[in-house]
Formats: C-alpha cells, sequence, structure tokens
C-alpha cells in the first residue's frame, strides 16, 4: 500500500481522479434537482393480491418514469419506495409505518384491497400522512375513515354499482341472486346493488357470501334459486379461476341464467382459458375495457404502450400474462393526481402535507387526458372520492367487447359525508 | 334445486374433501403413530405437491394426461426425499424431542414456503386435468375429474392399508410404534424406520396435493387450510390409527359438504372445531385411537 500511495500506478491515478470527478460533479447535479419526493407505495406483492401487485408496480413505474421523463414534481425528481404488505391488514398498517418513519416518504399510495385499507388508514391519520388508496371500496365516501386518507383514482363501489343496475335491470332481468367475497369490499356490493335493484323495480332473491380464502365453490353454487334470472358475481383473490371454472362446470350445458359479473371476478384470467366456454355471451363490468375498443380515447395507445399491454389487456412480453386493467390504471392516475396537488399547494416538504391534503380537497373537474386514460373525472373534495364513467362489456368470440357506457350522472349519489369540516 | 339432487351434489362435494382429506391425514397420523413427531410443516409438503406437480406439467407440455402422470410420481418422489433429508438434518439430531420437533417443523413450514415464494412466485396457477370430462346430470354439471379424484384417493390408502398390514416393512413400522427400544433391540435400525416413515407421510401429502392442483391451482399459501383439517381429522380419529383417520375423513368432509350447502361453509368449519373440542373432552385419544 505504502508503495503504492508513493509510486502511484497510471491505473491508480486514473481511477482515484475519476472518483474525484464524480465526486465534485454529484453535488451540484443534485443540488440543481432538488431532493427528491419519495412516495411510499403500499404493495401486494405476495398474498391474495400478489396477481394486482403486479400490475400495480408495473403501472406505478410506468406512470414514475412519464412524470419525471416530463421534469418531476415542481422540478424534482420522483421516487417511488415499494413496501410490500403481504395483502394483510395487520402488516399494512406496519409498513404504512415504515414507510413514514423509517424511510421518511412524503405520502403513502396504492392499496387495493379494502380490508387492508380499513387496517392501514388508522395508523396513516395518526401519523398524519396522507393515503391515497387504489381501492374502490366505499369505506373512503361513507365517512369511515379520517382526513389524511383520499381516493383520488377509481370510483368507488357504490357509485359503479348505481350506474350498472338501471342496464341490469333493463335489458338482464329483475331477480337477481349475488354471489360476493365476505368481506367489506363484498358487502359493498351486497348492500348497494340490492338497494339499486329495489330502486329499478327488481329484486334480489338471494345473497351467497364467501369467505376471500375459499378454495372451493361447487357448494356455494347450489344455493341459487331455480328462479334466479340473473347471477351476479364478484369473486377476488388466487382462486378467481377455479371459481369460474366451477361455475362452468355446475351449469355445464344445462339451462343457466343470464350473467353479470364484475371483472374482478376475471381480471388477470384469460377469458379464451378451457372451461371458460360458458362466460360466451355473458356481460361483465369494466372501469377501462381490457380490449381496446374501436372507438377508443386519443391517449388509450400511448398508455398501453407505456404500461406494456397489448390491445388484448395482456403483457407485450408474455401473451399469457393478463393485466388487471380494469383497476392498475387507479395508480397511474393517483400519481397523477399527486403530482396536481402538490404543485398546486407549493408542497416542499413533510411539513406541508396538511396543505397537500387540502390542495387535493379543492380539486373538481379532472379533464380526460394521459394523466387520466380511463377517462375524464370529478373529484369531490368533501368526500374524497373521485367519480367517473363506467363500462359493461360482453364476451364475444371469447373477447370483452365494450356494449355499454354510463355517464357520470348515472353513479351519481348524496354525499355521506364532509371531511373538509373534519380536524387534522 | 329440490332436495334430492341438492343432497346428491353435497355429498359429492364432501366425498371430493374426505378423499383429499384422508391421504393428507394419513400421512400427518403415520408420522406422529410411529415418530410420536407432531409435523407441523405437513401443509407445506401438501403444497410443495402442488407446486411440483404445476412445474413438472410445465416442463411437459403437449399431452396433460402424461404430464399428470408425471407429476403424480415425481412430485411426491422429490418431497419424500427433502423430508428424508429433513428427517435427517433436523429431527434426528433433536433425538425427535416432542416439543422440540414441533418448533423445529414451524421452522421448516416456513422455509418451505418462502423458499417457494422466492423460486415459484406468489401467483396461483393452474395446472390441466388429466382429462376433460363434464358430467352432465339433469340438475348440474360435474367434473368427472373430481369423481377421479375420490377413485384415486381410495386406492392409495388402500394400497396404504396393504402396505402397513401385509408387508415386513409394514410390520417393521408398526413394531417400532408400538415399542421403540424392543424393536431396536431385536435388530431393527430405528432411525431408518423414522426416516422412511417421514417421507412417506411427506409423499402421501404431496400426493393429495398433486391431486387437488388441477380442481384448486397451485400457491404458496394453500398448505393451511389442509394442515388445520388434517390435524382436526388425526385428533377426531385418534392419533396413528389409520382406520379412525379414514373415519375421520369422511366424517369431517362429508359434513362440510352437507353442513356448507344447507346452511353455511362458517358453520360446517365451527361444528368441526366443536366436535374437536368434545373429543379431546370426552375421548381424549381420539374414535379410534389407543389410551395413551
Amino acid at each position: 500500500m505504502t508503495k503504492g500511495l508513493l509510486h502511484p500506478t497510471r491505473r491508480g491515478l486514473l481511477m482515484a481522479g475519476g472518483a474525484g470527478l464524480l465526486s465534485a460533479a454529484l453535488p451540484g447535479y443534485v443540488a440543481a434537482q432538488g431532493a427528491p419526493i419519495k412516495i411510499g407505495f403500499q404493495l401486494h406483492r405476495t398474498g391474495i393480491g400478489a396477481a394486482y401487485g403486479r400490475w400495480y408496480e408495473r403501472t406505478a413505474q410506468a406512470a414514475l418514469k412519464a412524470i419525471n421523463d416530463a421534469g418531476g414534481i415542481a422540478g424534482r425528481p420522483v421516487e417511488i419506495l415499494f413496501e410490500d404488505d403481504a395483502t394483510d391488514p395487520k402488516r399494512g398498517s406496519e409498513v404504512v409505518d415504515k414507510l413514514t418513519q423509517s424511510d421518511g416518504c412524503d405520502l403513502v399510495m396504492g392499496t387495493l384491497f379494502s380490508h387492508v385499507v380499513m387496517g392501514s388508514a388508522p395508523r396513516a391519520g395518526e401519523l398524519k400522512v396522507p393515503y391515497l388508496v387504489c381501492s374502490e371500496g366505499y369505506h373512503v365516501a361513507s365517512g369511515m375513515l379520517n382526513r389524511w386518507t383520499l381516493q383520488p383514482g377509481i370510483t368507488d363501489v357504490r357509485s359503479q354499482i348505481a350506474s350498472m343496475a338501471p342496464w341490469v335491470s333493463a335489458n338482464l332481468g329483475k331477480k337477481v341472486t349475488m354471489i360476493f367475497p365476505d368481506f367489506a369490499f363484498g358487502y359493498d356490493h351486497r348492500d348497494f346493488f340490492t338497494a339499486a335493484m329495489a330502486a329499478q323495480g327488481g329484486e334480489v332473491i338471494a345473497q351467497i357470501a364467501i369467505p376471500p380464502t375459499e378454495t372451493s365453490f361447487t357448494k356455494y353454487f347450489a344455493q341459487i334459486p331455480a328462479e334466479t334470472e340473473v347471477l351476479y358475481h364478484v369473486m377476488v383473490g388466487p382462486a378467481v379461476l377455479t371459481f369460474v371454472k366451477e361455475l362452468g362446470e355446475f351449469y355445464g350445458s344445462g339451462a343457466k341464467p343470464q350473467m353479470f359479473g364484475f371483472i374482478d371476478s376475471l381480471e388477470a384470467v384469460d377469458t379464451a382459458t378451457p372451461g371458460l366456454e360458458f362466460l360466451e355471451g355473458t356481460h361483465f363490468w369494466e372501469a377501462h375495457n381490457r380490449v381496446k375498443p374501436a372507438d377508443a380515447g386519443e391517449h388509450e395507445a400511448a398508455y398501453r404502450a407505456a404500461v406494456g399491454v397489448d390491445d388484448n389487456g395482456a403483457s407485450v412480453s408474455d401473451a399469457a400474462d393478463i393485466a388487471t386493467y380494469s383497476h392498475m390504471f387507479s395508480t397511474w392516475e393517483t400519481l397523477f393526481a399527486i403530482k396536481a396537488g402538490m404543485e398546486a399547494s407549493g408542497y416542499a416538504g413533510i411539513a406541508d402535507r396538511q396543505k397537500f391534503v387540502e390542495a387535493m380537497e379543492a380539486m373538481t373537474d379532472l379533464p380526460y387526458g394521459i394523466e387520466r386514460p380511463q377517462g375524464a373525472k370529478v373529484f369531490n373534495g368533501k368526500t374524497h372520492q373521485v367519480f367517473g364513467t363506467q363500462n359493461i362489456s360482453q364476451v364475444q368470440g371469447g373477447k370483452l367487447v365494450r356494449v355499454h357506457q354510463t355517464s357520470m350522472a348515472d353513479g351519481a349519489y348524496e354525499d355521506a359525508v364532509d371531511y373538509t369540516t373534519m380536524s387534522f | 334445486m329440490a332436495f334430492g339432487p341438492f343432497f346428491l351434489l353435497a355429498l359429492m362435494e364432501g366425498l371430493v374433501t374426505a378423499a383429499v382429506l384422508a391421504l393428507a391425514a394419513s400421512g400427518l397420523s403415520l408420522v406422529f403413530g410411529v415418530m410420536r413427531v407432531v409435523n407441523v410443516a405437513h401443509g407445506a409438503f401438501f403444497m410443495l405437491g402442488a407446486v411440483l406437480a404445476w412445474a413438472v406439467a410445465s416442463a411437459m407440455p403437449g399431452q396433460p394426461a402424461i404430464a399428470f402422470l408425471g407429476a403424480l410420481v415425481i412430485a411426491p418422489l422429490l418431497v419424500a426425499a427433502l423430508a428424508a433429508l429433513a428427517d435427517g438434518l433436523i429431527l434426528k439430531r433433536l433425538n425427535y424431542d416432542p416439543e422440540a420437533t414441533i418448533v423445529a417443523t414451524i421452522g421448516l413450514l416456513y422455509m418451505i414456503q418462502q423458499a417457494v415464494l422466492a423460486l415459484y412466485g406468489p401467483n396461483a396457477n393452474p395446472v390441466t386435468a388429466p382429462f376433460e370430462l363434464r358430467l352432465q346430470l339433469p340438475w348440474f354439471g360435474y367434473s368427472g375429474y373430481k369423481l377421479f379424484v375420490i377413485v384415486a384417493a381410495a386406492l392409495v390408502l388402500l394400497a396404504l392399508w396393504v402396505f402397513m398390514t401385509r408387508t415386513k416393512v409394514g410390520l417393521i413400522m408398526r413394531a417400532t410404534q408400538v415399542d421403540r427400544t424392543t424393536a431396536r433391540s431385536f435388530g431393527i435400525n430405528v432411525d431408518r424406520v423414522y426416516m422412511g416413515t417421514f417421507a412417506l407421510g411427506a409423499a402421501l401429502a404431496a400426493l393429495a396435493g398433486v391431486l387437488i392442483v388441477p380442481i384448486q391451482q397451485a400457491h404458496y399459501l394453500m398448505g393451511g387450510d389442509p394442515l388445520l383439517l388434517s390435524f382436526i381429522v388425526v385428533i377426531i380419529g385418534g392419533l396413528g390409527s389409520l382406520r379412525g383417520t379414514v373415519v375421520a375423513a369422511l366424517i369431517i368432509g362429508l359434513s362440510d359438504g352437507v353442513i356448507s350447502m344447507f346452511f353455511s361453509p362458517t358453520l360446517a368449519k365451527i361444528i368441526a372445531t366443536l366436535l374437536v373440542a368434545l373429543v379431546l373432552v370426552f375421548r381424549p385419544q381420539g374414535l379410534f385411537g389407543a389410551k395413551a
């Protein structure tokens, strides 16, 4: 070593010089850009939500790239710290803690499964950190949560259902049997669809709740009353393929009711899978059409290219890897909402978290654009919930084809809460 | 649906549950009976069987029937080899101490689960059934493969019974079960019997996993329910009794099918758990277990 210091080699000199140049240049570069904004992402990388987690991460990465390529947020670069919550409520609140306290994230976002949202939101409220969920659940707009929890990227289940019920009762039938997951998200479906059908002069004649960890479904199908005209199904979790396959086996080639499903029952599942032929002609709710419609908006192609999804809704690198297309746009739109909220509030650091929430609450019209590839939306600052249009698709030739699009007014309902009157 | 067909469907579903359960629980019961080891990692072996079946099926594209037959042979063998290794490396070194082996197998459970998560990933993957047969009854359709599962499980259990009661190896295992020290003094290599028993128990769980995977899909968390139900079955049937295990699996499987269909699946689980409590209070050795 001593010899090396006294008689440096040419390579040593070059390396030392290079390192010196780098260390001299780097702080200047960083200072010019400002410290990065750190966004904590509560990700269902493992556990029952893993299929969604895979695509939520890809979509968020794509949105992050788009935002940074366009100069970041208020000129500052953005980074996302992904943290796995195993789709578990208890782990969820620990993840909020870690992202906020140890990693120093400016805010936390990304949660989908409603039981994880319910488990995590109280902790976000205690830590006074903005918590932006991508979950669909009615728990935000119902007033169950707190002023720090917002849902700016996806319409809630109550509104989705309210806009579906008139079409279902007019086109498919009046006597409905519902199959739904036996937890918060499923209860939203049960309560609001039952009420919405009653308002249309229809009737829900049976409600069948299935535990989210269930792996075998035939035993539930026997409870479907014979006079059922429409079977309304919504399922989540790793067993959704088993669910639809067993439904097909159960009805077989015999008579079957009309079917209306939430695409959740088929997210990440190929509609052309053997055993799913019985779905031909049945209908699905979709937030964002998996198969690109002929009259898709002008930004659809650019969005699909950015997130790596082809026109059939599969990964461009693997046709068997089907996207969770009707949900994943919410992470993209939430990131752009964060950008808008931070820039409007002049957000400079964690001391401005409250200003950020107030700026979000002031948002209203959110027009269609690359920031909102699913469509135009209206944000309700009082209920912290965004509202947009929905689609009904029919399986035709093994593919989901859009047959109806709702208007914003179809999904409107009375505000149940005014978060802006609550204290921080 | 009318009562008759409704009941028929409940029985068919119950029999499928019972068949898979009897296979998985017989492995657990065997390991406890012979080795006095409560194997908490049993559900992990079940899951590993299903995941390996997926791996074998993916490696052999083309004929689903041939791929499935391959999985039916290869997956249990691999899991048995892993179990034998775990026995030699861990359980033997703990001298099969009951408390220590419970903790060790909990550790094994997590290691297997996390290894599968790391290598196989968090997604559920389907395996194509070896044949596509859909029975169309007048009231409902039913998967022909599920009926095959019942038959296959019954055949394996029959083979296991013949093995235990009619072969010399089975005799040696039963001798070790009755009295380990006497067996050793008669020249039986107890270490080898233990290793073989642990491997056989794991292979039975893996076999159940392979049979179930065309119905359910392979997922790294799928071992939880079978483990719990296997314990319930083994406690009710009597630890170490193969006949008790089969009878208890039929009771639990059929009551699960019937109760969950006519009432609710949650009630079925409540009743099964209640049954365990009652058995533990009034007949701690189980329905067919020998008094300890």
